[in-house]
């Protein structure tokens, strides 16, 4: 097993036809994901060819999970368009709806949201500016690496794609249950609170690694959940140490504000919640292993 | 991106904001004039993104042309911590009789945006907020509701606004939530909105910032950004479309991926406390599927740096395997070459993850003296840690 997403989980890819979304999509099906179709309003009643696999083109969200049984939806639309597409995988109620387009303004990303919530949360929006979500040896849906390592025991959650991946492979002695990449950006669908809780309940992950960077208060509120809630071991990361206030490193959330949103603030908090925090990627894989061993 | 006072002002008044008439200038001259057209006393103020201005003497009231003239040329060139005055904003002056707190701004916490409002405005709201915590109103808006006039009534019935000024309020509310939305805006804060003399309320102040990614929806943004301000550096890196920021170490960092480089900075500095005490001279990312090109567009921006004494090529193959990374290192060196600029600064490469082994081979085939490959990122940020204290 894993969380959210499973050998099961049929999914579709919003953007299908673009550069991206097809580059992708040739890459979740070589992970043996199972991606039923695509969507594209101008393209719709057309196949697309992915090394021989044919997949249908739908006009709407609503028309492919009719169709296909969907219940996984992979955003690849361009900063422009992606409020139009979660809205309209919101207004389908597709139960995860993944956002992997950088550059979202924030106005749309907490309209989104918003939506969502007064629609009742019926979707889990994970994004934007994510790499998606990975469960080795079952099903990868977004741009995480499927081959960095088998299905194991660890579950992984991070703002940061590149260090999701440096981290899943220091491990891959042990593999994963599921790995999620929240993404970067100062307002996102699914938070570290969400995946803890998910990974906490989930029987085939024995323990989590949780990787955190500058910006924001999400890892202090992280380590307040797992002090009150989280039984399995937790190691964490954050980057960030040297960074400079007042400057966006790469990701839009990534800044330090004034004195909030320092990597030494939430490396104390999660240590006052009993999780050990690494000094490097390397360090942090080291006590991963110590537990795991 | 932060504006500066005047930047906000303009926009506020573009919005139907009440504010005081003004001008900016940038040299004595131009702030006679304005203070001319203005006519009587006016307040000079220093343009700058940071706060405590005041306190550093960088505002000042001018009774009329030839004064206003002095105190510009007074504030003009001035720093103020850190900050050059390039710019003064002349306004008109205010007979303030109350002063209050109003902004709008982003609630990560939530995933929505907050109203904060009070009644004792004019200084920083944080410290009313620990001193004074119950004349500080928290509303949180519903960003598909926004603020309507019986929203913003709700803000002014919570920070307890006189009867006297309420309705004003509840109008400056509504129309700064439609600019706020309009200009898809992160904060747009006034302190102090102040009620004057003959009892109008006036934004007397405006921080705003913008979303940089909003910029698709306001060409006209571009126009605000301060050209000024800007490294020389990051205007070129800039102009390559390349994530780059300036550091003051000597250590230079390209990678891929915004997670992974904040910690490459982090594991170098760590390196450096045992070398001379270096530092990482930037922060690049060049992107998860980063070409030839774009690496020769980093390495040129990186080795052009003068205070870089060894680079620190960061590279976690994911989707781009190493063979194409290791390829793109060799050909940017080639590029660079071929462009007469003489590579003389060493790099240390560091390539793992997809095809870290055919990488890591034509690194090593490439032969090239400048390059050395380490395998691990502690052992590479140690190495070149080690490299930029030995050219200091």
């Amino acid at each position: 097993m894993a969380i959210w997403l499973t050998k099961d989980s049929k999914v579709i890819v919003q953007g299908i036809t673009g550069g991206e979304g097809s580059k992708h999509t040739k890459r979740m099906l070589a992970a043996g994901t199972q991606v039923v179709g695509g969507v594209n309003p101008r393209k719709a009643g057309t196949k697309v060819d992915f090394d021989g696999t044919e997949l249908p083109v739908f006009a709407t969200v609503a028309e492919a999970i009719k169709e296909t049984g969907a219940d996984v939806s992979v955003i690849f639309v361009p900063p422009a368009f992606t409020k139009a597409a979660v809205l309209e995988a919101i207004d389908a109620e597709i139960g995860l709806a993944i956002v992997i387009t950088e550059g979202v303004p924030v106005q749309d990303s907490a309209a989104f949201w918003a939506y969502n919530v007064a629609k009742g949360e019926k979707t889990r929006i994970i994004g934007p500016n994510c790499p998606g979500i990975a469960s080795p040896g079952a099903s990868n849906a977004g741009i995480i690496p499927a081959d960095i390592t088998p299905q194991g025991r660890i579950g992984l959650v991070s703002k940061s794609g590149t260090l999701t991946y440096q981290l899943m492979y220091e491990l891959r002695e042990f593999g994963f249950s599921t790995a999620v990449g929240i993404g970067g950006d100062p307002i996102i669908g699914t938070t570290h609170i969400d995946a803890l809780k998910a990974f906490q309940d989930d029987p085939d992950t024995d323990a989590i690694v949780m990787i955190g960077e500058i910006g924001g208060d999400a890892e202090e509120r992280a380590a307040e959940f797992i002090k009150a809630n989280v039984t399995k071991p937790v190691v964490g990361y954050i980057a960030g140490f040297t960074a400079p206030p007042g400057k966006t490193m790469g990701h839009a959330g990534a800044i330090i504000s004034g004195s909030a949103g320092t990597a030494d603030a939430k490396k104390i908090a999660l240590e006052a919640a009993g999780v050990k925090v690494g000094k490097t990627p390397s360090e942090t894989a080291q006590l991963m292993r110590e537990i795991m061993s | 991106m932060d504006l500066f006072e005047y930047q906000g002002r303009d926009l506020f008044e573009r919005h139907g904001l009440p504010v005081l008439g003004g001008g900016v200038a940038e040299t004595p001259q131009e702030a006679r004039a304005i203070a001319e057209r203005l006519g009587g006393k006016v307040v000079v103020k220093a343009q700058v993104k940071v706060g405590g201005r005041g306190k550093a003497g960088g505002v000042k009231l001018a009774d009329g042309a030839d004064e206003a003239e002095a105190r510009a040329t007074d504030i003009l060139g001035m720093d103020i911590k850190g900050h050059t005055v390039h710019k003064v904003m002349l306004a008109e002056t205010a007979d303030i009789k109350e002063e209050y707190y109003f902004s709008y701004l982003l609630d990560r916490a939530n995933r929505t945006f907050l109203c904060i409002a009070s009644v004792a405005g004019g200084m920083e709201i944080e410290t009313v907020a620990e001193t004074d915590p119950d004349r500080v109103a928290k509303v949180a808006i519903d960003a598909s509701k926004g603020v309507d006039e019986a929203k913003a009534r709700e803000i002014v019935a919570a920070a307890k606004f006189p009867a006297d000024v309420a309705d004003q309020v509840v109008d400056i509310a509504v129309k700064l939530w439609q600019a706020f939305v309009a200009e898809d805006a992160l904060l747009v804060e006034v302190n102090p909105l102040a009620k004057v003399g003959d009892g109008r309320v006036l934004a007397l102040d405006a921080k705003v910032t913008l979303d940089e990614n909003g910029g698709f929806r306001h060409p006209d943004h571009e126009a605000l950004e301060d050209k000024s301000a800007v490294d020389p550096i990051e205007q070129a890196a800039k102009a390559k479309n390349l994530n780059y920021v300036k550091l003051d170490g000597e250590v230079g960092i390209i990678g891929n991926g915004a997670g992974l480089v904040m910690s490459t900075l982090d594991v170098v500095a760590y390196a450096g406390e045992r070398h001379g005490d270096v530092k990482p001279a930037n922060f690049l990312d060049i992107g998860g599927g980063a070409s030839a090109q774009v690496m020769a567009n980093g390495l040129e921006i990186v080795l052009g740096d003068p205070s870089v004494k060894s680079v620190f090529v960061n590279v976690f193959g994911g989707i781009t395997a190493c063979d194409a990374v290791a390829n793109g290192i060799i050909q940017a060196l080639a590029l660079l070459a071929e462009r007469g600029e003489t590579v003389t600064k060493p790099l240390v490469v560091r390539l793992d993850g997809n095809n870290a082994e055919a990488g890591r081979a034509i690194l090593d085939g490439a032969n090239n003296p400048l390059v050395e490959r380490v395998d691990t990122m502690d052992g590479a940020a140690e190495r070149a840690a080690e490299l930029a204290a030995a050219g200091k």
